[in-house]
């Protein structure tokens, strides 16, 4: 590896949330990051919340009346967003990432088609049947319960 | 904006002078518009100018050499490349590409990208080492075979595609969208047989899995050589490889001479071959 004595320059989390103007996949890109730590954030303070159980009966009322305010009603709702998206999302990346919808290598003739277009109806249909799992579970929520 | 309106341009550029500066800063300076302009003929007008110890690379001036990758307006690209109309007629921001550091000004240092690179040994491995060093005859391939990696061949190395890419932006380790279009590109390639040796990289955390296909290397491209697309398909190839379904094959024979026919006697012999 050839040392470099330049300026660094990385962009750093910079490279995932600026620094131009990005196509949806770019955003997509960075959502799906962002749902993961926040699901991941999630499942530790489940493992938390329950693991409080083991330490009494008086320890788990305690921890259940924490969580069981309007603040958390909320988070868990934003779980669930986080879930639907990166789970519909997630079989998206998995069809993609398996070489599938990307297209065959073409002739690059100006103006150029990227795999990007052509995985684009892809793109659209898992935003939908998200935005659609997302309003059903919104009516769930807030109105039906 | 149209070419006539415009009769001054202004430039927004990044300095860094190692041996003077600590860090980069902004520099402005104003040059008239000429038609037909490119970002890197107002470079050069700039240098003439206002600013002669301004660096960059360049060589080509038509997008072939792939030197002058530089970051315009937040978008990685080619300066020779990029027609100052078609940034929308405001400010000129260029800056050199991210996430390589910065050599002076706008020369970013590439050696990290050819360092792997060339790890990923971007050229055709064979057995036979005989036919290789000197050649009998030309290896066999399909116009369908060609098609499987003459996109990925493209590639002019510019580094755009790892300025882009959000990965490598935030992870040091992770080979980049250019040398892994290039693994691909050999590996799709039927003269060659070095899938193999290739996977021992490939399969680590330098591999394709770091990418997950923001698709940005692809955009901006100057090429339309498309690694996010040769990424995606490696990765296929890689998971067919670990089931034990990836085809082996062997790398293609050397064509045969005709043997048959006979020459019209208008046509004149052919000049000796070069290979």
């Amino acid at each position: 590896m050839i040392e470099s004595k330049g300026h660094p320059n990385r962009l750093g989390l910079w490279g995932w949330f600026g620094g131009g103007r990005w196509g949806v996949e770019r955003y997509l890109y960075t959502l799906h990051r962002l749902t993961g730590l926040g699901l991941l954030t999630y499942f530790l303070l489940h493992i938390l919340v329950t693991s409080s159980r083991a330490l009494g009966q008086a320890s788990w009322e305690w921890a259940m009346g924490t969580v069981s305010g309007p603040l958390f009603k909320f988070g868990e709702y934003l779980v669930f967003v986080a879930f639907a998206f990166h789970a519909i999302n997630g079989i998206r990346l998995g069809i993609n990432e398996l070489g599938f919808g990307v297209g065959p290598p073409i002739e690059p003739v100006y103006p150029y088609r990227t795999s990007l277009d052509f995985q684009r109806p892809l793109v659209v249909g898992v935003l939908l049947l998200a935005a659609i799992i997302v309003v059903m579970g919104t009516l769930n929520f807030w109105v039906l319960d | 904006m149209s070419e006539k309106t415009l009769s001054e341009i202004t430039y927004r550029i990044r300095r860094f002078n190692p041996e003077r500066d600590s860090t980069p800063h902004w520099e402005e300076y104003r040059i008239p518009y000429s038609a037909g302009m490119t970002v890197l003929d107002g470079l050069w007008r700039i240098k003439e100018t206002h600013a002669p110890d301004l660096a960059w690379r360049s060589s080509c001036r038509m997008g072939v050499c792939g030197s002058c990758g530089m970051l315009v307006n937040g978008k990685a690209r080619l300066a020779c490349n990029t027609q100052v109309t078609e940034l929308g007629g405001g400010t000129v921001v260029v800056a050199p590409l991210p996430n390589f550091d910065i050599v002076r000004d706008l020369v970013p240092e590439l050696a990290p990208m050819f360092d792997t690179h060339r790890a990923l040994m971007p050229y055709v491995i064979r057995d036979d080492a005989q036919e290789q060093e000197h050649p009998t005859g030309e290896f066999w391939q399909s116009a369908h075979e060609l098609e499987q990696y003459l996109q990925f061949s493209y590639c002019i190395k510019c580094g755009c595609c790892m300025a882009a890419c959000p990965t490598y932006a935030t992870d040091a380790l992770y080979s980049g969208p250019m040398p892994l279009g290039q693994a691909h590109r050999y590996n799709s390639d039927t003269r060659d047989g070095g899938f193999s040796a290739r996977k021992r990289v490939l399969a680590g955390e330098a591999g394709p899995w770091r990418c997950h296909y923001a698709g940005e290397c692809s955009r901006v491209c100057p090429k339309g050589v498309d690694p996010a697309k040769a990424i995606q398909l490696m990765k296929r190839e890689l998971v067919l490889d670990y089931l034990r379904l990836h085809k082996e094959h062997c790398p293609a024979p050397v064509a045969k001479k005709p043997t048959e026919g006979k020459r019209r006697d208008n046509i004149p012999e052919a000049p000796p071959p070069t290979v």
